[in-house]
């Protein structure tokens, strides 16, 4: 396979890990978990930065077995850390030339196509101490791509910036994830970057892998508590279908079900990733005939979970995907919800997170 | 200018014995530190324990070892034997060496805190940069200490300006050879000769404060660099 395959066993100080992990090349995986799950140390390890036991291998290239262990000088990675970590004697050129001139040739991404993707050109001659906490991370960014990387690390790149400068950077990482083929793993404890970057997702906790797979299962998948969360949504894949410009509304196709969402949202025949959260789905067992909720989709009840005292969490399937609601428990025992049984789902909230995903 | 012809030997011999012992330091005092900073071995205090000795040891107690180490029984003795010398002792070389082990702790210590401050994390970025260890030393280690650098080079110099009892132990007070500024300044100040005390004591202030002065300022502007 030419993504990568990572197996780490045993303690290093004050961590215990134990994973299996694969992670394809052209997707984001997203190493999710609380703090002092692993995420950290698991990436450490990927780097070659800490020496755990195991093995691990990208594309064929075995970087660690039993008898060898390669440093991270003699690894393709490129890795940004939470701080930004910029060398402060550097001016930001200097700082992207470092990897690059170390690198061989430009196999993933060019100094001008970096500069030009990043937004770096007004920043090269400035001094790291000279930029804001999201430009510092843009140019971290462009110095591990500038040094050629099979392999990208990010170790919660946005977990150090404030909302505004997350909300300006964001859309760097979106442009990235969709243009370069690398397989890139992504530290997180925010399910709202995951929601948005990712493809695939790892869920860690104390050291383990709790489940992985594509990320529209494990967040509807009820066993692994992501699904009756506060804050769960579910994440859809669809394809934009048209605009009504006299009602400024977007339909998305998901599953051959229309969705119709205020404002435009891509072009006709462009892949869409859209969240709908589970607080903003109500269920009806008769289709409702009056009602200000544009969207009503004909779903099927997979399971039904409880969720804090007062509320429950329905997985509804929708086609091949699945949608979330959260209800109050006397609506669901009122309605008499049971597996298998048809009904409609009323959609309040839709919102775009990212181009083709 | 039979005036300068006394005081002139001193000053050069003292700047000469400075300027060797501060390179020599720089090369053997900025490894020791970098390995000070780094090492995991538990032994490691033990070295830093030896290297700080000079800093409190009386340069009296300093020489008299020194001698018997850089005399003709010693292998400092056997070293010189090399080049058909009897001894090291009351000669350049056992100075320089003598003067590089006494001011050793002056550029061990601010260097050694200088590489504590950069931490892990800056070196870590270079490993994944593709850079080795010799690589990260000198790229990234070297210019993010400079003005730890810096301090240690000047308190080295100075130092060893101001040497005075291990130079007497090792050196004698052989004018033209061993005597360095601050024994011929002892040496007029003995024989009364006011005059002459004063011009070298003066210089010597005038000269403190000015290589001071700068170094804070140059100090200074390389910190904010590095901010």
């Amino acid at each position: 396979m030419s993504g990568l395959s990572a197996v780490f066993h045993g303690g290093r100080g004050r961590f215990d890990l134990d994973v299996s992990i694969e992670a394809p090349a052209g997707a984001v995986t997203a190493l999710f978990g609380p703090s002092g799950a692993g995420k950290t140390s698991l990436l450490r390890a990927i780097a070659g930065l800490e020496r755990y036991a195991g093995s691990c291998t990208l594309a064929g290239q075995v970087w660690q077995d039993e008898r060898r262990f390669l440093p991270p000088q003699r690894r393709a990675i490129g890795y940004v850390f939470q701080e930004a970590s910029l060398f402060p004697h550097l001016s930001v050129r200097q700082n992207l030339d470092y990897g690059r001139r170390r690198a061989g040739a430009a196999t993933v991404i060019g100094f001008d196509a970096a500069v030009a993707l990043l937004g770096l050109g007004p920043l090269l001659a400035r001094r790291p101490g000279a930029l804001s906490g999201g430009e510092r991370q843009r140019v971290a960014l462009g110095r591990a791509l500038l040094s050629q990387p099979e392999l990208l690390l990010l170790d919660e790149p946005l977990s150090g910036l404030d909302r505004a400068a997350k909300d300006e950077i964001l859309p760097y990482f979106e442009a990235l994830t969709q243009s370069i083929a690398l397989p890139v793993l992504l530290v997180t404890h925010d399910i709202a970057e995951v929601e948005r970057l990712a493809d695939r997702l790892i869920l860690l906790a104390a050291g383990r892998v709790v489940a992985s797979g594509p990320l529209a299962d494990l967040l509807t998948a009820p066993e692994f508590g992501l699904g009756t969360a506060r804050d769960a949504a579910a994440v859809l894949h669809g394809q934009v279908a048209g605009y009504d410009a006299a009602d400024a509304l977007t339909s998305i196709v998901v599953d051959g079900r229309s969705l119709l969402l205020a404002g435009r949202a891509g072009r006709p025949g462009q892949g869409v990733r859209v969240r709908i959260a589970a607080r903003d789905v109500s269920i009806a067992t008769v289709r409702p005939s009056a009602s200000s909720i544009l969207n009503v989709l004909a779903a099927t009840v997979v399971a039904i979970l409880p969720a804090g005292d007062a509320e429950m969490v329905v997985t509804l399937q929708l086609g091949t995907q699945t949608l979330l609601a959260r209800l109050t428990r006397r609506s669901a025992r009122e309605l008499g919800l049971v597996p298998g049984q048809a009904v409609f789902a009323q959609v309040k909230g839709v919102s775009v997170l990212a181009g083709p995903g | 200018m039979h005036f300068l012809d006394n005081l002139l030997p001193p000053i050069t011999l003292t700047l000469s014995l400075a300027s060797i012992t501060t390179l020599v330091l720089l090369g053997v005092g900025v490894p020791i530190a970098w390995g000070l900073s780094r090492w995991r071995w538990v032994g490691k205090e033990v070295v830093a324990a030896v290297v700080t000795l000079p800093l409190v040891l009386p340069p009296t107690v300093l020489g008299f070892y020194l001698l018997l180490l850089l005399g003709p029984d010693g292998p400092g003795g056997a070293l010189a034997a090399l080049w058909g010398a009897r001894t090291l002792a009351f000669s350049f070389v056992g100075l320089v060496i003598g003067s590089v082990i006494y001011s050793l702790p002056f550029m061990v210590q601010p260097v050694r805190n200088a590489f504590d401050a950069i931490g892990e994390r800056p070196l870590e970025v270079a490993a994944t940069l593709r850079a080795g260890p010799w690589d990260r030393f000198f790229t990234v280690a070297l210019p993010l200490s400079r003005a730890g650098i810096l301090s240690g080079t000047v308190l080295a110099f100075a130092h060893t300006v101001g040497e005075f009892g291990v130079v007497l132990m090792i050196g004698g007070n052989i004018p033209g050879k061993t005597q360095v500024l601050s024994l011929a300044i002892y040496d007029y100040v003995e024989a009364l000769q006011w005059g002459e005390a004063h011009l070298l004591a003066g210089g010597m202030v005038v000269f403190s404060f000015v290589v001071i002065a700068l170094t804070m300022l140059l100090e200074r502007r390389l910190r904010q660099e590095t901010a």
